[in-house]
């Protein structure tokens, strides 16, 4: 292999051959808006330090969660980071360690897959957990692939408010399979169950609802999941993972398959990413799970040892027949959930959800008592919750963010109405944060 | 190795034993060992219609997964579901406890196509 830049007639001999007359065309999908113009503007021969000084400028126009007080969430969390789980992903055995496939130079990668498989399984009450998928968009919309697969059926049906990213993702896997994607709404912030009755039928995959939802309600899984399976439809649930510290698992509800945004186990915000896609199953599905699997075996002098097993379903071996073409999983993402929930354990976790309970409770409880702020969805939640704000949201968040709080997520800037404002509350908010943050409030009308 | 006389054959080794217009359907020995340990069947529904050559399944082993392959045309009456819990019959008992379904024939003049247990023993060279 050569290690020789390419010329400007290999850039246009490439560009001929994909059809296009310049490289700038390639980039039409990127909205013209953000896109960058003009290069970045650093002087060209500067030494090292003034560039690093250059940088550390544009650098610092952005803001971490870190350096404010953050009430932001819709699928992403600021929940607390302890220091070993850095300490453990960034030891270069992990974070350089390749895909897992020999099986003899790879045990401690295995070993940390399977340990984590074991604990989504223990958390969820599933009994098969794969390696992950990327994020909790793409492991709902594999979900769906996988219950068109096993029913036979072409209609997945989402019951309620889930996150309108993971419809996006959902419905762009399901276009390609033509598989119909059909939403039924949600009544003061919970699914409507008469609605959801009312759309299912012998053609429906699988229902899919996510708990809590993307408004923070807590939704009434169970029934749902009876709903499904009474036409006989998988049933599929999207979950807060910290909130399995608190909450019945969704294997008690019927769940056939559990998903879940896995970054608040030891992950940061990271601008969108990288993120931790959860996915488990009842055995029954075992065979139609996407992905990798670790497992446990002896070796052939009787020692234990891991393994990734029950390949056959992946398309190295079953190319256009697997159940899916991802062929890796979020290892660094995922070694970080696993020793996040190596050092909280059952009772950390337990007390992590409390916290998230008891604070985003005071929090409501206070901003329901100002004139100008209604608690939008009367509903039991978890740590977020919508507020109706008699300003528009964007400006609330602006105004705030000014004095260094993140105040939520507008969620016209998802689709919805502009006067909804999605506040979340994680264990790490204190007393004085939203005290502060409710006094700002009551400061912007 | 074992190719019973009374059986038809195909190319791609299954193989076919008529019962009036009713044919049972497996993979050969010959197949099996191949194969190697094979750890699960995918079999289709009852009433379903196969086509002569279509697949009508799959056959997974630790390392591969194969397609079987409908010797003759015709509707499914019966599946072997003793195979999902001992999938290693069609090793132990190919022709016997292994069989995987049985098809009502919609055309048996394709019974004359298939290759009787000399022919087969030819193609594979044993």
């Amino acid at each position: 292999m050569h290690f020789i830049p390419n010329t400007d007639d290999d850039r246009k001999e490439m560009l001929r051959s994909i059809g296009v007359s310049s490289f700038e065309e390639l980039l039409k999908d990127i909205p013209e808006t953000i896109r960058l113009r003009d290069g970045i503007s650093i002087p060209k021969g500067i030494s090292e330090y003034e560039v690093l000084r250059e940088l550390q400028e544009f650098a610092s126009r952005n803001v971490a969660a870190g350096e404010t007080v953050s009430f932001m969430g819709a699928g992403a969390y600021d929940h607390f980071i302890p220091a070993a789980v850095g300490a453990i992903i960034s030891r270069s055995e992990f974070s350089t360690a390749y895909t897992p496939y020999q099986a003899e130079v790879s045990q401690g990668t295995l070993q940390a897959i399977y340990e984590y498989q074991t604990m989504i399984c223990n958390l969820t009450g599933m009994d098969v957990a794969n390696a992950s998928m990327y994020d909790a968009g793409s492991a709902l919309a594999e979900a769906s692939l996988l219950a068109a697969g096993h029913t036979a059926r072409k209609q997945i049906v989402v019951s309620g408010k889930i996150h309108p990213s993971y419809l996006d993702v959902i419905r762009t896997y399901c276009e390609g399979q033509d598989i119909e994607v059909v939403q039924t709404p949600a009544t003061a912030g919970v699914a409507n169950l008469e609605r959801l009755r009312a759309a299912l039928s012998d053609r429906t995959a699988a229902v899919i609802v996510q708990n809590p939802n993307f408004y923070g309600c807590i939704e009434n899984s169970a029934e749902i999941g009876k709903l499904a399976h009474a036409v006989e439809a998988l049933f599929i649930v999207a979950v807060d993972p910290i909130s399995l510290g608190l909450l019945r698992p969704p294997s008690e509800c019927g769940a056939d398959v559990v998903v879940g945004e896995g970054q608040v186990f030891g992950n940061p915000q990271s601008f969108g990413g990288p993120y931790l896609g959860i996915f488990a199953v009842k055995e029954p599905l075992l065979r139609r799970i996407p992905g990798r699997i670790s497992g446990v075996t002896v070796d052939a002098e009787g020692k234990r040892g891991f393994v990734l097993t029950v390949q056959t379903r992946e398309q190295h071996i079953r190319r256009e027949k697997a159940t899916s073409n991802i062929c890796t999983n979020q290892g660094l993402n995922m070694l970080a959930a696993t020793v996040y929930l190596s050092l909280l354990g059952k009772q950390g976790l337990q007390e992590v959800a409390r916290l998230c309970v008891q604070k985003s409770h005071y929090l409501s409880t206070a901003i329901a008592a100002t004139p100008r702020y209604r608690i939008a969805f009367p509903q039991p939640f978890f740590k977020e919750f919508a507020i109706e704000t008699s300003v528009p949201a964007q400006e609330v968040v602006s105004k705030l963010s000014s004095k260094g709080i993140l105040s939520g997520v507008a969620l016209d800037s998802l689709g919805d109405k502009k006067n909804l404002l999605l506040v979340a509350v994680t264990e790490k908010r204190t007393k004085a944060e939203m005290d502060a943050f409710v006094s700002a409030l009551r400061g912007v009308v | 190795m074992d190719f019973p006389t009374n059986l038809k054959y195909t190319k791609d080794h299954e193989w076919v034993c008529m019962e009036g217009d009713t044919g049972m359907v497996g993979i050969t020995e010959y197949a099996q060992g191949e194969l190697g340990d094979v750890v699960f069947v995918v079999l289709p529904t009852i009433g379903k219609t196969v086509k002569k050559g279509e697949s009508f399944g799959t056959v997974e082993a630790v390392k591969a997964v194969s397609d079987l392959y409908a010797p003759v045309s015709g509707e499914v009456v019966a599946v072997n579901t003793d195979l999902e819990s001992k999938p290693e019959l069609v090793n132990k008992e190919p022709y016997g406890g292994g069989w995987m379904i049985k098809l009502k024939l919609s055309d048996s003049g394709e019974l004359a196509n298939l290759l009787d247990e000399k022919s087969y023993r030819e193609l594979i060279g044993k």
